[in-house]
């Protein structure tokens, strides 16, 4: 049985920005992972970042202040 | 062998070209089409090679750097996807025939307006004519970077200075440059650039792509599976999606990705300077030789490292294989896919000998080409 976390899901609809989220996250000590875009999310990319909800405003923020295009930011259970 | 035959491919590569082929095709899956990890190692390395191609072009947004197969599927790819039939277009006798047929194709097929500026019988473009054809439909300029004949470069500051006085698109081919010699597309204002992964680039063959300005609409020419938007009944629009349907050759683009970071260990003003060198030293020691003809200008301060030759009356063909049995050095003869030019300089019937250098050339190779060329020249 899949066990269910409460999870900050971050979208994309392209790849090419999920990808430039991995790379800053990455290369900046961010929390997070690429992950499949759950169900619940309607996006255009099939990834999308999932952190710890309490991380929502600072990766939103860091997203916003580097270019980096996100779609949506929702707390789930997944 | 002496491989001087880098202008059609380059056959030595970096190293870690192909050691990461290899690991690529051991551990990558399919690029932008899963979250798992041999998925996402392919999606990084797209990503990376993007953003590597997007420093060294000037190309303001890695995403508009769009992979093909190859310059000739780019420059179909722009051509095709920006131009139509009530469209006027000014090319150059410069260009190769990945230029010249998509283009003839249009105008053959959809009635679209096409001239050409000039090549004299030296191989000089005569730029006055591109403000002499300059019609009020003319949407574009469509023209090569550098000769695939003679190595001569087009003064691409004074296209782009007529081309943005006049609104024009302006289409540049970089097959025989990017790599070989510095390209800023924002400084040149070059709305599309094409370009291959396998000559000045060093990378593997099946690579090439497009860099594409903020705010030029390119069609989509094919449509398929992209990894986003599944549901949507439209190809995305977003690029590169919009002009990469169907998986792509994720395994040659880590070679590229391998050989964009050896030159830029290695620097592209060493590698130009490297080249620039050994082509000087062929000229120097063939161009006084009773018999051989140079074509090209050589009095520029800089072009591509290439010295196209014929030798008497010798037909091409019969030079380059006397050059490959007896001296073992590769050489093209013939047409070099340069119809136009080849008409300009009065080679259409004999051809021409294409000499051209790459950075694992050395002068020792290049003294023994010299010297085999004059000896055939004797």
């Amino acid at each position: 049985m899949l066990k269910k976390t409460l999870s900050l899901i971050i979208s994309f609809d392209e790849t090419q920005q999920a990808m430039a989220a991995e790379n800053y996250c990455q290369s900046h000590n961010l929390p997070g992972r690429l992950i499949p875009i759950p169900r619940e999310i309607n996006a255009g990319c099939g990834l999308a970042w999932k952190a710890n909800p309490k991380e929502k405003d600072m990766l939103c923020k860091a997203f916003d202040c580097n270019n980096i295009v996100w779609g949506q930011a929702v707390i789930i259970e997944i | 062998m002496i491989y001087l035959d880098n202008a059609a491919t380059t056959i030595n590569k970096p190293p870690e070209v192909a050691q990461a082929i290899v690991k690529a095709m051991e551990s990558m899956g399919n690029a932008a089409r899963g979250a798992h990890s041999v998925s996402l190692n392919a999606s990084r390395i797209v990503y990376d090679t993007r953003v590597k191609i997007a420093n060294l072009s000037g190309c303001q947004d890695p995403s508009h750097v769009v992979f093909t197969s190859n310059a000739t599927e780019a420059l179909n790819i722009a051509i095709f996807g920006t131009l139509s039939s009530k469209d006027h277009v000014i090319s150059t006798d410069y260009e190769h025939n990945s230029v010249l047929r998509p283009l003839y194709a249009l105008e053959d097929e959809k009635k679209m307006e096409l001239d050409f500026v000039r090549a004299d019988n030296l191989g000089h473009l005569c730029y006055e004519d591109f403000e002499r054809l300059i019609k009020p439909n003319t949407k574009a300029v469509v023209c090569t970077h550098c000769s695939n004949l003679t190595g001569d470069l087009v003064d691409v500051k004074r296209v782009r200075d007529i081309a943005k006085a006049n609104h024009l698109l302006f289409i540049l081919d970089g097959s025989q440059t990017l790599g070989s010699i510095p390209i800023n597309m924002q400084e040149l204002e070059v709305d599309i650039l094409c370009f291959t992964g396998h000559k000045g680039l060093m990378g593997p063959q099946g690579t090439g792509g497009l860099c594409i300005a903020n705010g030029v609409e390119i069609s989509p020419w094919k449509r398929g599976g992209t990894g986003i938007q599944s549901y949507n009944r439209q190809h995305p629009s977003p690029y590169p999606a919009r002009l990469e349907a169907g998986t792509l050759n994720s395994h040659g683009i880590a070679g590229l990705s391998a050989a964009l970071d050896f030159i830029e260990k290695t620097g592209i003003e060493t590698i130009h300077r490297h080249e620039q060198e050994l082509m000087n030293l062929f000229y120097e020691g063939v161009k006084n030789v009773e018999g051989v003809k140079v074509y090209g200008d050589f009095s520029k301060e800089t072009r591509s490292a290439i010295v196209t030759i014929n030798i008497r009356d010798y037909d091409s063909g019969a030079v380059a294989d006397v050059l490959s049995e007896k001296y073992h050095i590769a050489t093209r003869p013939g047409a070099h896919c340069a119809p136009r030019l080849h008409k300009a300089l009065n080679t259409k019937e004999q051809g021409a000998i294409r000499f051209s250098f790459s950075w694992y050339n050395t002068k020792k190779e290049i003294v023994k080409a010299v010297e085999a060329v004059r000896e055939i020249a004797k």
